[in-house]
């Protein structure tokens, strides 16, 4: 677990001017140094945002305790009875805060925020594949991990089975435990996978730290392999269980 | 410049109330007649006038089609929306309305919007709190509450009903929301508060987290037709299934019958949260009497359908907060409908609040902690207190907004339960060569088709420069703000121009619509109302003037003594002064001072009066001989004599 970093210190840094008091400030501040009004700025990112390094650990409570600080001074109610201007500035720095929240807070969103930025393609894992298939009303195309593929094509017979059992109306006991020990199987692969994602979070983040960034693209293409596999599992386990909720 | 208060209103389905904070402690302001609560009903009186509130409640049982209640279940929604209502409120919508339209509703003569209706009870409510701050102190700006559950067509609709009434308003607040607020000011406790709001026509369920005086909404859940109003009208269907098959009367179309029943079921409701058993009792216009025993148990599975319908929304918000029901600290009772015995019983039983020892809350009067609240959000806004200096309110959109993606399907964009203000960018792009417009569809809601989710509004893209179909890149910002209303921006990414958006709100009014409307119906009736008050005074002081001066020649004269005699005088002259003004506040205090001054001659009248009753003479003789008319509203005339 990493441990939060301080913002970062810039040297030589290209000033900005407060539109208010005229003071230079950091570039990217989002506050004037000396007359603490909000700058119309936008932050690079969501991490440039939280004053933290992009990283795919993540302190939660500490990020939680910055989330509340912020909201604080850029929430909209504070900024009532500012101009027009500042009220435009709260909206957008607070929408954007939020936003920057919800990503960073949950750690699958926040690695998918990682690889965006990174400008890696998720493939069918991906968000845009998600919509572009939602927008031609087809179902995503997976692929199927090799080493799963024998557990799959057993589990799809299970599968149809249990269909066609429920079509005529029968209650077949032996089929739902089948069912239940294969759900079993996959969940505990689930949880692997889980295990697994987190170890490749710190190799990235040590590669991160070490500026390796050889390193760095070979520790991202495993974890689009094993959120592919992990988004196909998780696909299996909710065909199981809907299929024993019938 | 003049002083501003900044006040808290919640504008409900059955009453609204205005607060503010007084000191540290957030109050109540009462109206003229010394009531909190405002009833939501507008009536148009036989010469044209618009009433609200009390005075507006006779209306609907003697011109129902002169009067209107309960609009908030009308606000932001269309004409396919409403068909279930209009079965049982006697709204009576004009006839050409076109699916997707503002909702007109024919007030007598008149054709109102429901945004114009709510601006009438927030125009009434604004004049009350001027009423009490007195004069030199406007009500320009206020804090609305809403149902956390409303969309953004319903918050929209409200907050052009501020606008139309001469408000502005600065926020915006959730019903539930503003109750944890008012709850939370002197509790200063840390945990998580669930708050359960069965009003009078919508059911919110709000899960807030409480720490270092920030209040944050964890999820949210409801329904926004569901009410006390849904229980009314099961036990007013039993009444009328019950008079047409004993009376063989058919009531259904009788507006001022059915509104005689609902008064009576509503007290039959009201009496059960207290006793096993009550009589309804209506009498019927052609004066037959219809009654009817209910006890409490009847009464309760009659309506275990209806708040056992607030059931899965509560179970939703649980799983949606991502906590478990033991991690639930406290659980607020809000809304009039949280009196019901079983509806306190359902709320433990779900939160499990009496296997833990535990009770709901409801020390707060549940018709007006909503209103506390609106006005604790109101001084935090105004930044101007210690009391609220370390509050902050983070709110959730209660409802996914998605755009309408090929197929009818919806893409999700903001989920619900978002912290708001929220936003999400999207590209898009052209589909035929040289194409300058794109169309985007907005909806709200959890379904997976466009369909069956609300329209928000179509927004059309215009001024794409021409170019080869897929080039432009057009990035839309939407934008949910801390109301929970949505703004759109767009622009094209390769010639960096900001694209036009042209929006269709599905069920709103236009700016240009709103702006009418506050030209049309309110500069001149507030002008009108104020002349017509003053003019009222002013003949109500002539009576007076003449009644008194008239007294003299009545036998109680004598028996006052030189100081009452002294008084009477010098308000009376006070009065005759204050009459040739213009003041309206001047005569009416003018009056009830003359009224305070004639009280023991009023008193000693009505004796001798009485006497003369029991000497054989007629009331008519009586009233004649103490020189005043027997009817006029004032305390020198013995009024209260029923005949």
């Amino acid at each position: 677990m990493t441990v939060l970093a301080e913002p970062s210190q810039k040297t030589e840094c290209p000033k900005a001017e407060c539109w208010s008091c005229g003071n230079g400030n950091d570039a990217d501040a989002q506050f004037c140094a000396k007359c603490g009004k909000l700058q119309p700025v936008a932050p690079a990112d969501y991490f440039q945002f939280f004053g933290l390094p992009r990283r795919l650990q993540l302190d939660r409570v500490a990020l939680e305790k910055q989330f509340y600080r912020l909201s604080r001074k850029l929430h909209p109610d504070l900024y009532a009875r500012a101009s027009a201007q500042e009220q435009q500035w709260s909206l957008e720095k607070s929408s954007l805060l939020n936003d920057a929240w919800r990503t960073l807070r949950d750690p699958l969103s926040r690695t998918e925020y990682v690889l965006e930025l990174q400008g890696v393609r998720m493939e069918e894992q991906s968000r845009d594949a998600t919509d572009a298939a939602v927008a031609s009303g087809t179902s995503k195309q997976q692929i199927v991990p090799p080493d799963l593929l024998e557990e799959v094509f057993e589990l799809n017979m299970q599968l149809e089975e249990m269909r066609m059992a429920h079509a005529s109306g029968e209650d077949d006991p032996g089929l739902k435990a089948d069912l239940q020990t294969a759900g079993q199987n996959f969940e505990e692969q689930l949880a692997a996978a889980m295990l697994e994602l987190e170890s490749l979070w710190a190799e990235w983040d040590r590669a991160a730290d070490a500026e390796d960034p050889s390193a760095q693209l070979s520790a991202e293409q495993k974890i689009v392999d094993l959120l592919n596999r992990r988004s196909y599992i998780r696909n299996l386990v909710r065909d199981v269980q809907q299929a024993l909720s019938n | 410049m003049a002083e501003e208060r900044v006040v808290g209103i919640d504008l409900g389905t059955t009453n609204s109330l205005v607060a503010f904070m007084q000191g540290e402690q957030p109050v109540v302001i009462p109206g003229e007649d010394g009531l909190n609560l405002v009833p939501s009903v507008v009536a148009l009186t036989s010469d044209d006038r618009i009433v609200v509130g009390n005075a507006a409640r006779p209306h609907l049982i003697e011109a129902s089609e002169r009067a209107v209640y309960s609009a908030k279940r009308l606000m932001g929604r269309g004409v396919e929306d409403v068909q279930d209502e209009l079965k049982f409120f006697p709204f009576r919508l004009v006839e050409d309305l076109a699916p997707g339209e503002v909702l007109r509703i024919q007030l007598g003569t008149r054709e109102v919007t429901p945004p114009e209706i709510s601006a009438y009870v927030l125009r009434q409510l604004k004049r009350n709190a001027e009423r009490f701050f007195g004069p030199g102190i406007a009500v320009k700006k206020a804090v609305i509450t809403v149902p956390a559950y409303f969309n953004d067509a319903q918050r929209q609709a409200t907050k052009d009903a501020g606008r139309i009434a001469g408000l502005e308003v600065l926020r915006l607040v959730n019903e539930p929301t503003a109750a944890a607020l008012a709850y939370g000011l002197d509790k200063k406790k840390d945990g998580i508060v669930a708050v359960y709001d069965l009003g009078g026509g919508t059911f919110d369920i709000s899960i807030l987290k409480l720490h270092d005086g920030i209040f944050e909404v964890i999820a949210t859940n409801g329904d926004t037709h569901l009410g006390g109003d849904d229980i009314d009208n099961l036990l007013i269907t039993i009444a009328l299934e019950d008079i047409g098959g004993d009376l063989k009367l058919d009531l259904r179309r009788n507006g001022e019958a059915v509104q005689s029943i609902r008064k009576a079921v509503i007290e039959v409701k009201i009496a059960l949260s207290t006793e096993t058993s009550t009589t309804l009792d209506v009498t019927l216009p052609e004066g037959q009497h219809y009654q009817r025993e209910i006890t409490r148990e009847q009464f309760e599975q009659l309506i275990q359908p209806v708040i056992a319908r607030t059931l899965a929304p509560c179970k939703q918000a649980i799983q949606d907060a991502g906590i478990q029901i033991e991690e639930i600290g406290e659980v607020v009772l809000v809304g009039g409908s949280t009196r019901i015995p079983s509806v306190r019983k359902l709320v433990e039983d779900v939160f499990e609040l009496a296997a833990r020892g535990k009770k709901p809350h409801a020390e707060m009067n549940p018709d007006e902690v909503v209103a506390l609240g609106a006005a604790v959000q109101a001084n935090i806004l105004a930044g101007d207190s210690v009391a609220t200096k370390d509050m902050l309110l983070l709110d959730v959109t209660p409802l996914s907004l998605g755009i309408e993606a090929l197929g009818g399907v919806v893409a999700k964009i903001i989920q619900r339960n978002s912290t708001i203000p929220a936003s999400a960018t999207e590209h898009f792009t052209t589909g035929v060569d040289g194409q300058t417009n794109v169309a985007i569809h907005v909806v709200q809601g959890e379904r997976e088709l466009a369909k069956d989710c609300r329209s928000l509004a179509r927004f059309d893209l215009k001024g794409i420069p021409p170019m080869t179909a897929g080039m432009p890149r057009i990035e839309v910002k939407f934008l949910i703000d801390a109301n929970g209303i949505l703004h759109v921006s767009a622009r094209e990414q390769r010639s960096g121009k900001q694209a036009e958006i042209e929006v269709k709100p599905t069920y709103g009014l236009t700016d240009e619509q709103v702006e009418t409307m506050i030209l049309d119906s309110f500069d001149n009736a507030e002008e009108d109302f104020r002349q017509r008050q003053l003019i009222e005074a002013k003949s109500e002081a002539e009576t007076i003037l003449i009644a008194v001066d008239k007294a003299p020649l009545s036998p109680a004269w004598k028996l006052l003594n030189p100081v009452e005699l002294s008084r009477i005088r010098e308000t009376r002259n006070t009065l005759e002064v204050a009459r040739c003004g213009n003041d309206y506040h001047a005569i009416r205090d003018a009056i009830a001072a003359l009224d305070y001054a004639t009280r023991n001659f009023a008193e000693l009248q009505m004796d001798a009066a009485v006497t003369s009753v029991m000497k054989g003479k007629t009331m008519d003789d009586a009233g004649e001989n103490m020189g005043s008319a027997p009817t006029a509203p004032h305390a020198i005339a013995p009024a209260e004599i029923e005949n």
